[in-house]
């Protein structure tokens, strides 16, 4: 009986036998972490910077960057797998995701679309203007 | 389990019993799960912040835009401030598992001041920008950054006062079961401000800078 397959807390590390918990492999699987997050950090202010890039796409580039970043804090510092025991804290995460998404992008098209179709005053014409 | 065994036994009964049957989950697993879902409820309100100041980021009223008021240098501090604290907080968590106090102690002390550097930089660039009057009433721009910005300040300082409030039951009642679960539950909640700490210095910062 004592080895039920219960789902595991978020933020767990899984699969190390009791010896390793804690030693140098815990340590190991953090420092990735660490040395990727500093990495697509750098990245992020170089793209942000550099001129060598075409302007239009910088704002996409950050996104994905910020993404693959969230990836890796999720996956080296709060240990989520796709592993049996995790499911139940993909699934709350993929929910989260979802309102998320629908609220940011949401509020983007509806705010889009608003001003689009504003009667085209002066005042209006120019973002800046806005109160 | 023996009263399935009489009622089926051909069925070969080595295989581990099915959640249902084995009752409810140990506790720290239910918590853990419970402050994941309070977690991410947390970041839906932050997508709705992001979500104001995405819509209202060019609605400078003739103001300052972020061009002009975001030191680079400052968020870029400020952003390795708190990856390295992020990154204590998880040998802390290793080191609780452990046991080893010192180190817990040790990894909690560091965690605690580069946080409360994140913030001691971020109140600094706040009043740096009130005292050239670009203070949250100047524009719509400005009142959906200091609500984002300030939300995510605010749950840092959270952060650091639960830390002060934790090492303090560690060193009272020790690793207690309840303890550890408190813990389990801050090491999530820091890293998570990490994570909404990624996006703040894309959409904010770097986005701003950029247009």
């Amino acid at each position: 009986m004592t080895d039920t397959q219960y789902d595991r807390a978020p933020g767990d590390a899984s699969a190390l036998p009791d010896v390793e918990r804690g030693t140098s492999s815990g340590v190991l699987v953090y420092t990735i972490g660490l040395a990727l997050a500093v990495v697509l950090t750098a990245m992020s202010f170089w793209v942000a910077n550099t001129s060598l890039l075409w302007a239009g796409g910088i704002a996409l580039g950050l996104t994905v960057l910020a993404i693959a970043q969230m990836g890796v804090h999720l996956v080296f510092f709060l240990h989520v797998t796709t592993g049996p025991d995790n499911t139940n804290n993909v699934m709350a995460l993929a929910f989260g995701v979802l309102i998320v998404t629908l609220v940011v992008v949401g509020s983007l098209l509806i705010m889009a679309d608003l001003n689009d179709n504003m009667m085209p005053t002066a005042e209006i014409m120019n973002p800046h203007m806005q109160h | 389990m023996n009263v399935a065994v009489a009622i089926d036994d051909e069925v070969p009964h080595e295989a581990a019993p099915s959640t249902s049957e084995a009752g409810p989950a140990p506790k720290r697993i239910v918590v853990g799960f419970g402050f994941w879902v309070f977690l991410l409820s947390d970041i839906v309100m932050f997508a709705s912040l992001f979500a104001a100041y995405a819509v209202l980021a060019q609605a400078t009223a003739g103001g300052p835009s972020g061009l002009q008021l975001f030191n680079q240098v400052s968020v870029a501090i400020e952003t390795a401030c708190l990856l390295a604290s992020s990154y204590t907080c998880g040998l802390m968590s290793l080191a609780i598992s452990v046991r080893r106090y010192a180190t817990v102690y040790l990894g909690a002390l560091i965690t605690f001041v580069l946080g409360a550097a994140f913030l001691a930089l971020e109140v600094r660039e706040f009043a740096g920008m009130i005292a050239i009057g670009a203070g949250p009433q100047r524009s719509a721009f400005l009142s959906a950054f200091f609500t984002l910005v300030g939300c995510h300040g605010l749950h840092v300082t959270a952060g650091l006062a639960w830390l002060v409030v934790m090492m303090a039951q560690v060193a009272i009642k020790g690793f207690q079961a309840a303890v550890e679960r408190r813990l389990l539950c801050f090491s999530l909640f820091w890293h998570a401000l990490d994570i909404v700490w990624v996006w703040l210095f894309t959409v904010v910062y770097l986005m701003g800078v950029v247009s």
